[in-house]
């Protein structure tokens, strides 16, 4: 997925300023930065969810020439949250994402997707009666539905999410993120905003860090997430790699050596 | 040990709720014809439907009275309301998932009031037209501004009430009621305007009736209605996409545009018809859907088919009502729909008031 000179411009501000950006199949790409510094912006542009100038190919196709059920075929988004208007249950909701085309035929995916998000025993629960995390996990369970295999005939498929852990306690945060390196694994493209850089070092192959609409550096984690980029960015010091005062409790998602499921 | 015993329950093999949606089509297809039977059975003459069909059967001639009241009067009422009804209850039903709000209803939110100022005006100023246009609408001239009424301040309204691809409730309702009171006072000044034989014709649409059901107001509004109500159908999909929100639902390869303009069209299409001959009935197109939401869920693949089926069952059951409860006089159809309808739509409103966001 590569996008070139994206800007965006939301009533009289200019939210995005010439953003150039490249995501591989077979990588997590995670996209961080400061509140307000344009990411879910950059996303929603690259999705097509608001106006922009600039082009966007995915798979080489430029995605403005593309029709609806084209794009649905090769890209899932989930979105930060989503109200829904009618009372659906979960199982209903996680079918919507067969409606795409290419899962249709297959009746199960559903249940397996929700089996993923660890949401098994949930199919006829109401969607509204579920916390913010549950929801979450199953409009991810839909998105998974709609592109269950990450290749197809050679081809990447993409998943897209809106800051899928935000609202997660750490044990599905582990969930979540282990389902999208397995994505990513098997062949997909994953493009994840982020807001928790201990997961985004964690599980990104690649970090595009954003400042005031301007992409402030892009590369590895090593190569983003250290003291003086993120010091200037989020205007705090922030020393990387070192451990708190002596007594202080701690917790690092890295310390969880094992890739065993949690 | 309680554990155990609620074990069962959450590994119980999913109920679908489309398997009961199925069940209800055939139970509602069924209700309908019965209560049609009694919808021609019923009324203030003597006319007795089971001594005609004895008759038919015996091959005898029906006497010219019971020839009149069950074909000239009592058979075009019931294909009317069979019409209207289904058209209004499809409608709310579209126009719910459209505006994704369980309370977008055509009669509440001004489209109804929308196409009937159009109606009347076809009505009071049509006589002005060209003899070549008149000519070329014919019978359909009310029905045809009736929908294109309906279509503007669907439009309107739509326009109005939606930002960024998110329904604002409350500025719908208002915009609704603006609209609404719009076209009541335009109609007002129509009214004023008329003639005498044309305030006769006028007087049945601030109620609702059924009561001037002739074959040739079948004949106006059957093709507008049949067409609208085929193309529900094809919006089913997009409209459970659509809960989800226009962005989502075009991640998931909907053409929002696409089902949002069928739709606009399909509502006023069937509410424009379905006021151009019967006046505004309203809630039928709120309570039915509902209902059906609360009885096996809100997907659209089942939902507005039977919304169709109920609705054309509640409003001949409203129209029996409203024969026989002052007979020999009648009382407007939209008075019954109204009394029975209002409490069920404040009683949604109450339940719902704090998922609505009011």
């Amino acid at each position: 997925m590569q996008a070139f000179d994206i800007e965006v411009t939301l009533g009289r501000t200019r939210v995005l300023h010439g953003v150039d950006f490249t995501a591989k199949p077979g990588q997590v790409t995670a996209i961080v930065g400061p509140n307000g510094s344009g990411k879910t912006t950059l996303l929603r542009a690259t999705t097509g969810e608001i106006p922009f100038t600039g082009r966007v190919l995915l798979n080489g196709e430029d995605v403005a020439r593309q029709k609806p059920w084209q794009l649905a075929a090769i890209r899932g988004v989930q979105p930060q949250s989503t109200t829904i208007a009618f009372p659906f249950t979960v199982v209903e909701i996680v079918r919507l994402g067969l409606t795409a085309g290419l899962s249709a035929a297959n009746t199960d995916l559903p249940v397996r997707a929700l089996e993923k998000v660890d949401l098994t025993g949930f199919e006829n629960r109401m969607y509204q009666d579920l916390s913010g995390g549950e929801q979450q996990r199953v409009q991810l369970a839909r998105v998974l539905t709609q592109i269950w295999q990450p290749m197809v005939d050679g081809t990447p498929r993409w998943l897209i999410l809106d800051e899928p852990v935000a609202s997660l306690d750490i044990g599905h945060q582990f969930t979540v993120m282990d389902l999208t390196r397995d994505f990513a694994t098997r062949g997909g493209g994953v493009v994840a905003v982020m807001h928790d850089l201990n997961l985004t070092a964690m599980f990104a192959d690649r970090v595009v860090l954003m400042q005031d609409g301007r992409i402030a550096a892009q590369g590895t984690p090593s190569e983003v997430l250290t003291d003086a980029t993120l010091t200037q960015t989020y205007g705090c010091p922030i020393p990387v790699n070192t451990t708190p005062p002596v007594g202080m409790p701690f917790l690092l998602p890295q310390a969880r050596m094992t890739r065993e499921p949690c | 040990m309680s554990l155990a015993v609620d074990a069962p329950s959450v590994h119980a093999p999913p109920m679908d709720r489309r398997v009961q949606a199925r069940r209800l089509t055939v139970a509602l297809s069924l209700l309908l014809a019965v209560t049609s039977v009694f919808s021609l059975a019923w009324g203030a003459s003597g006319t007795s439907l089971w001594a005609a069909m004895a008759d038919l059967a015996a091959g005898r001639e029906l006497s010219r009275l019971d020839r009149i009241v069950l074909f000239d009067i009592r058979l075009p009422r019931l294909c009317l309301g069979i019409l209207v009804g289904a058209s209004l209850a499809a409608s709310g039903a579209v126009m719910q998932g459209l505006f994704r709000n369980p309370l977008a209803d055509p009669g509440l939110i001004g489209v109804s009031a929308g196409a009937g100022l159009a109606a009347i005006t076809a009505i009071v100023l049509g006589a002005m037209l060209p003899p070549a246009i008149r000519e070329l609408t014919g019978n359909y001239l009310v029905p045809i501004s009736a929908f294109f009424g309906g279509w503007g301040s669907t439009l309107v309204l739509y326009r109005v009430a939606t930002r960024h691809g998110q329904t604002s409730v409350a500025t719908m309702l208002l915009a609704g009621i603006a609209l609404g009171a719009l076209a009541g006072a335009l109609s007002g000044i129509l009214v004023y305007m008329a003639d005498d034989s044309q305030l006769r014709d006028l007087t049945f649409w601030g109620m609702g009736s059924l009561a001037g059901a002739t074959w040739a107001k079948v004949m106006a509004a059957t093709p507008i209605i049949l067409a609208a109500l085929a193309v529900t159908p094809f919006l089913a999909r997009g409209l459970n996409g659509l809960a989800l929100g226009e962005a989502a639902a075009g991640h998931i390869g909907i053409s929002v545009q696409l089902i949002k303009n069928t739709s606009i069209l399909a509502v006023a299409a069937a509410t424009g018809a379905a006021v151009a001959v019967s006046g505004g009935i309203g809630f039928i197109g709120i309570v039915v859907p509902h209902l059906l939401r609360l009885a096996t869920g809100p997907d659209h693949h089942s939902l507005l088919p039977n919304a169709a089926l109920l609705g054309a069952t509640l409003l001949l059951a409203a129209d029996m009502i409203a024969r026989v409860i002052i007979a020999p006089a009648e009382l407007p159809i939209g008075i019954v729909t109204a009394v029975l309808g209002a409490p069920v739509f404040l009683w949604i409103l109450l339940k719902r008031r704090g998922a609505l966001g009011l």
